[in-house]
């Protein structure tokens, strides 16, 4: 059982540079980056998704995690035109790219499920980290 | 002019005109609002659009629209490639493999264009974006064939509609998009997505009504 995850994000760089940090801690889980237009310039590409969309699928599933709302358009695109047999099991998340990368990364790592893959990057979306102004009230003044 | 194959590859090679012709314009208006690539995004899609109409010329206008959809979508990048890739596609989806299309037909394309725009962007009027020119031009091109009006006055109709619905984007706070993170800041400006629905209309109409 192994979850794939997709990045999408604008930039090339950045989905490939998230798909190593998460990998890190999920050396065994599919983490394919697709960022950027096809010719590498700042955007997303439907083929790029879908083409890492494949790749990821093992056949348990996949979550596609995206960085601004164009991506989100693009991917949502790019799987309705997924076959019927597989297209129940991509699944785009709203939750914030990086830390939910992680978090999906780890959740798929342990052997979870497409829905617990899908709760970790979700968890993202209530994680503090470890320190920084969280609310202006902590400003004072 | 009837609306066959021939017509709606004339149509949209007069909205690749109008994108080319309007490029600078639309990213300026994109710059004012956006990330600056409306123009250049719409022109990409459009010019791969003409590279393969001349390659080949699809035979029903259905086919034709559905060329301009895949296109659309794997060439451009930004937020309009998915947006105006899905108008297209659900155009084409609709009006299927009929031969000609008459007034009715443009109708039924053209709501079923905005309804996949709405489908896939989830705008509602008064968000500050293309949906503000296409509910406009569809309610215009719904009156005009119920007023027995064929294809060129139900496209004139959607064109001066979507005119229209573009201006009336100005005075509006974006929730949509990249310009919504602008809040405030983008009123005042004419959302160019809205813009660029009005020209494309506009050169739809120009076809239909030569």
């Amino acid at each position: 059982m192994t979850v794939g995850i997709v990045l999408v994000s604008h930039s090339r760089e950045l989905a490939q540079g998230l798909a190593e940090v998460a990998r890190q801690m999920a050396p065994s889980v599919p983490i394919v980056p697709a960022g950027g237009t096809d010719d590498g310039g700042v955007g997303t590409s439907f083929d790029l998704i879908t083409a890492a969309i494949a790749e990821a699928d093992q056949g348990d599933g996949v979550v596609v995690l995206y960085d601004l709302g164009s991506g989100y358009l693009t991917a949502s695109t790019a799987v309705e035109f997924i076959e019927p047999e597989q297209v129940g099991r991509v699944k785009i998340v709203d939750a914030p790219l990086v830390e939910g990368a992680v978090s999906a990364a780890i959740s798929s790592q342990v052997g979870g499920d497409l829905r617990a893959v899908i709760a970790g990057a979700l968890e993202a979306r209530r994680a503090n980290g470890p320190g920084g102004v969280r609310s202006l009230d902590d400003l004072g003044g | 002019m009837a609306c066959d194959a021939a017509a709606t590859v004339a149509a949209i090679r007069a909205v690749a005109a109008t994108v080319a012709e309007h490029r600078v314009e639309l990213t300026h208006l994109d710059r004012e609002i956006g990330d600056g690539d409306h123009g250049e995004n719409l022109s990409r899609g459009f010019t791969a659009v003409l590279i393969k109409l001349n390659a080949g010329e699809p035979d029903t206008p259905g086919a034709v629209l559905k060329l301009v959809a895949t296109t659309l979508i794997s060439t451009v990048g930004g937020a309009s490639g998915p947006l105006f890739g899905t108008a297209f596609l659900r155009a084409s989806t609709t009006v299927g493999a009929a031969e000609t299309l008459d007034g009715d037909a443009v109708v039924a394309a053209l709501t079923a264009a905005r309804d996949g725009v709405v489908a896939r962007g989830k705008a509602e009027s008064g968000d500050k974006t293309m949906v503000d020119a296409l509910t406009p031009a569809v309610n215009a091109a719904k009156s005009a064939a119920d007023g027995g009006g064929g294809v060129s006055n139900v496209l004139a109709a959607a064109a001066l509609a979507a005119a229209e619905g573009a201006v009336a984007t100005t005075p509006l706070q974006a929730r949509k998009g990249r310009a919504s993170y602008l809040g405030a800041r983008s009123i005042g400006h004419i959302d160019p997505g809205a813009q660029s629905t009005a020209y494309l209309l506009q050169a739809l109409a120009g076809v239909a009504g030569a």
